[in-house]
């Protein structure tokens, strides 16, 4: 098995699968609006967003489930739009993982290798080897109502990586099993990713589990992208205040740009970072709560009283109530003093470390 | 605080012997054992008892072994019921499939196109068909008219005619019975099968139909048993080769009054059906008829049956690729709501079509009307014999209505309430009346009435169709119950143990919908009920149904037709206000 390492940008490898301005609209609501991407051979890559975003839906246009209203998906440089489900060399783990009931745990595996019509010996062989892979010889023999539910999930990993598909879809695998199990089970998958050197294009609700296993994020709202990048890229450039606020804590501040550079919002005129340019007047400031501090900085702070204080071994965050009821988050290292309950305090930021969205 | 309360209840159970709550489903229980296993098993015995003598004998069977006529009726009666249960899966499989496939909303409106035709009487279902199929019928008028033949198509009175009859009666039935197993298969497994590298045949034959299996064998297995017991479809469209079991054993009754043979060959029907049940259980499990999942079975048969499936994918792979180079992708995309369409149609045109000669200003049945006229309203409306027979048939009606919704609904809450496993059997027992042929009910119930001397009176009836119906009542209220079953608890929980109060104050305001759904469906069961009618109602006191069938023997004739439209309008109206009640609780 090859070993793909993993690299931080899709752009850098060879685009195993291409989406052009795929759309699909179902009556009047728009499932999904045109969108674009590209994903590198062997990437991973989370689709990230709130219920209703079109995850799923951009799912089942990549493998052909759904027929799209406009676009294009292209795998391996060449349009595969036309080609009906079954003879697109993909594969689809579903939510719920749509075992059949009717067949054994071996036989659910050998299904997709008899529907390419391998020899008896090697879909034998093949079924035995992808058993072990994922730790379930010994229960080949059961039907899936005979399993608990992060053995179903198994066996449903299993079922697709068997006949080796080199694009696999996830349709969030693991929103069914209990937290314990799910961190097992990414561990799981990263290997399996690993070992098989797939592409993955992976549906998640959840951001520390997008986080833990993406090469990239393609952050998703009302049936558009919002942004696609890396983690840390999301996290330090987000382009949006929905892209701030769904990845990690924010403080977000909207107002409206004047023309001395600087930002006009409720809790005062903010200096903005360098560069950073509004251009239809309107914006928010993020400021992460690591980058504040306790003090005033000119031009850069905020005031309020202090409503809750968590200590949290290495850190402790402190969560005040601003003058219009909003609150502020932020996070101070160990060695900081920390105010006490009800307290009045000022808070400032680096005018850098603010990130100007949109 | 919540300890007391949860204490109170099991106080006042322990002193209940551990029947529990099964006490409610007793006075069905006694109901159904005097006036359904009773008398049915009387009937049976007296198969086997030589009237003479009242010693056991066997010679009753011996002569029907013997006898070449009787065997042939047999014969007869197997092969038309085997081939309706066949022909009703055949056209009900893609509608029922169609069906399952609409949104929800949609459905619903969908399915009264099977629920009517389900409901409306098999005489004003066999009527029409003598309408359309006869001599000088519909079909024959356009037929002859139009040149394509010169001579009237023999349609009638032969087994093509049983076999539309048949079939456009039981398919309703297959399609409701096919249904709510579809409605249970996940979608997304076929799809997942595509996605594996399943053609849509192959993911329809090894996954959808595979699972729809038990399905298709009960529908197979309620329309075979229902068929068996026939007589007035082949009554009307068969000819003296097409008679089947049931019209012998009323002949042998009403003609030679000749019990034993009666009861023998009503046994032979009973066995019959039951043995169907047997093996049905046997290999798929009684339980997936009231939407238990199936048991899978294990083993050599299985492994061939997938292998055999699997021809049956590759086979329909290259036809479906066949249609699609002929008709193109948009074509053959339209194959299956045409199929549904005609199918629908095939239920609905030929009842739709007796409306037009209820109006009808000639004195025969001819198609289309010349004139229209409200003549034959009024002869029905003038008619004593005829307006009576109504007013009886809706006061007979009402009191089943009210006696099978009290019963159903009483062991309804004590199956719903109990846990133990005599709930499965009680439920078992409730709903034979359906399975058992109406005809072996009918017969047995007439011995027992004769000797009580309830022929002939509006008892003897309403407790005959009380038995018919107590099924229907039963599953459609226990349905409901089942969905409130956790407020329920609760409720009896903080309600403490005054059962009555919960019972009054809870559960009645709860599924009032379903209750009076339940009683509509009695309604619509006493209504046109014929079976017992013919034996039980007797001389110049008939009912509707029976009026029609006395009618229909003599001659057609267009008050048949309008009386035919009186009670579509009465069993539709009274079915649509049934579903709205039973969807809106
Ligand atoms: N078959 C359909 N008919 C009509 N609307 C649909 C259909 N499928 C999806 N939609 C709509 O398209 C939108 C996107 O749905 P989609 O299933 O892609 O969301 P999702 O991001 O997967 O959400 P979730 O996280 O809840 O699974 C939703 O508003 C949904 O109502
Ligand atoms: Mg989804």
């Amino acid at each position: 098995m090859t070993v793909v390492a993993i690299q931080p940008h899709g752009g850098e490898r060879p685009p195993k699968l291409v989406v052009e301005g795929l759309c699909k609209r179902y009556g009047a609501t728009t499932a999904l609006e045109a969108s674009s991407l590209s994903v590198g051979e062997g990437e991973f890559l989370t689709l990230l967003g709130p219920s209703g975003s079109g995850k799923t839906t951009l799912l089942q246009l990549i493998c052909g489930l759904v027929e799209a209203s406009e676009g294009r998906v292209i795998i391996d440089g060449r349009d595969q739009s036309r080609t009906p489900v079954h003879q697109r060399d993909i594969g689809l783990v579903f939510q719920h993982y749509a075992l059949f009931p009717h067949l054994t745990v071996a036989e659910n595996i050998a299904f997709p290798l008899k529907m390419r019509g391998r020899a008896a010996a090697e879909i034998a062989r093949r079924v035995t080897d992808t058993l072990e892979m994922v730790h379930l010889g010994h229960l080949a023999q059961r039907f899936p109502r005979e399993l608990s539910g992060g053995q179903q999930q198994r066996v449903a990993l299993a079922r697709c990586f068997v006949y080796q598909p080199s694009i696999i879809l996830m349709d969030e695998p693991l929103g069914a099993l209990d937290k314990k199990l799910r961190e097992h089970m990414q561990i799981e998958i990263k290997r399996l990713h690993r070992e098989s050197g797939a592409t993955i294009v992976y549906v998640t609700h959840d951001q520390e589990e997008a986080l833990a296993l993406s090469d990239r994020i393609c952050l998703m709202n009302h049936a558009r992208i919002e942004q696609l990048g890396t983690p840390r890229e999301i996290y330090e450039r987000p382009r949006t205040a929905f892209a701030a606020d769904f990845i990690g804590i924010s403080n977000i501040f909207r107002g409206t740009a004047t023309a001395n550079g600087a930002l006009e919002t409720a809790h005062g005129l903010f200096a903005l970072p360098d560069g950073a340019r509004c251009d239809d007047g309107k914006g928010a400031l993020v400021i992460r709560p690591e980058h504040l501090h306790l003090g005033a900085e000119a031009g850069n702070s905020v005031s309020g009283t202090v409503s809750e204080i968590v200590y949290a071994g290495s850190e402790t965050r402190i969560i005040a109530r601003l003058g219009d009821g909003a609150t502020l988050v932020l996070r101070l290292g160990p060695g900081e003093t920390v105010p006490g309950l009800d307290e009045r305090i000022v808070a400032g930021w680096q005018r850098d470390k603010a990130v100007l969205v949109s | 605080m919540s300890g007391a309360i949860a204490a109170r209840p099991h106080r006042a159970g322990w002193r209940l012997p551990r029947l529990g709550p099964l006490w409610l489903a007793l006075p069905g229980v006694i109901f159904l054992g005097v006036f359904f296993a009773y008398p049915v098993a009387q009937l049976l015995g007296l198969s086997l008892v030589d009237p003479a003598t009242g010693a056991f004998s066997t010679a009753t069977y011996q002569r029907i072994a013997g006898t070449d006529v009787y065997l042939r009726v047999l014969g007869i009666t197997f092969r038309i019921a085997g081939y309706t249960a066949l022909y009703s899966l055949l056209i009900g499989y893609p509608l029922a499939y169609w069906l399952a496939r609409l949104p929800d909303m949609f459905r619903g409106r969908m399915l009264l196109f099977v629920m009517v035709p389900f409901w409306t009487s098999y005489l004003v279902k066999t009527f029409a068909w003598m309408i359309v199929l006869g001599r000088s019928g519909i079909i024959n008028a356009l037929a002859t008219g139009s040149g394509i033949v010169d001579q009237p198509l023999a349609l009638l009175h032969n087994e093509f005619g049983v076999m539309v009859g048949m079939v456009h009666a039981m398919v309703p039935l297959a399609v409701m019975t096919l249904l709510p197993v579809m409605a249970g298969i996940d979608r997304r497994l076929v799809q997942a099968a595509q996605t594996l590298g399943a053609s849509p045949a192959h993911a329809f034959w090894l996954v959808y139909f595979k699972l729809s299996l038990p399905g298709v064998a009960a529908a197979g297995l309620l329309v075979f048993i229902s068929s068996l017991g026939f007589f007035i479809v082949p009554a009307f469209l068969g000819g003296r080769r097409e008679t089947m079991l049931a019209q012998l054993i009323i002949t042998q009754i009403q003609e030679l009054l000749n019990w034993p043979f009666a009861g023998a060959l009503a046994a032979m029907m009973l066995a019959t059906a039951l043995i169907s049940c047997w093996l049905y259980d046997r290999l798929f499990g009684l339980s997936t008829i009231a939407g238990g999942s199936a048991q899978v079975s294990t083993g050599r048969i299985r492994d061939l049956g997938l292998v055999i499936l699997g021809w049956i994918a590759a086979l329909a792979g290259k036809l479906a690729a066949l249609t699609r180079m002929v008709l193109g992708k948009r074509g053959s995309g339209l194959l299956l709501p045409l199929v549904a369409w005609l199918t629908i149609a095939f239920l609905v045109v030929p009842t739709l079509l007796v409306i037009p000669l209820a109006f009808t200003s000639s004195q025969f049945l001819e198609f289309p009307p010349p004139g229209y006229s409200l003549t034959w309203f009024e002869t029905y409306f003038a008619s004593p014999l005829w307006i009576q027979a109504t007013i009886r048939s809706f006061l007979v009606a009402f009191a089943t209505a009210v006696a099978a919704t009290t019963v159903g609904g009483f062991t309804a809450l004590a199956l719903a309430n109990s846990r133990t496993r005599w709930g499965g059997l009680i439920f078992a027992f409730f709903l034979a009346p359906m399975i058992v042929p109406r005809i072996v009910i009918a017969v047995g119930l007439f011995y027992l009435f004769a000797r009580m001397g309830l022929i002939a009176t509006d008892l003897g009836l309403i407790i005959g169709h009380t038995v018919l119906a107590i099924p229907f009542t039963l599953v459609t209220i226990a349905a409901v119950l089942k969905s409130y079953d956790q407020r329920l608890d609760q409720a009896a929980a903080t309600l403490g143990a005054n059962r009555l109060r919960t019972l009054v104050g809870v559960t009645i305001p709860l599924v009032k919908g379903g209750l009076v759904a339940a009683f509509l469906f009695a309604f619509i069961t006493s209504f046109d009920e014929l079976t017992i009618a013919i034996f039980i109602s007797g001389g110049i006191k008939t009912t509707l149904p029976k009026q029609m069938w006395d009618d229909m023997i003599l001659q057609l004739n267009p008050t048949l037709a309008a009386v035919s439209v009186v009670v579509f309008v009465v069993v539709t109206v009274m079915l649509v206000t049934a579903e709205r009640f039973r969807r809106t609780p």
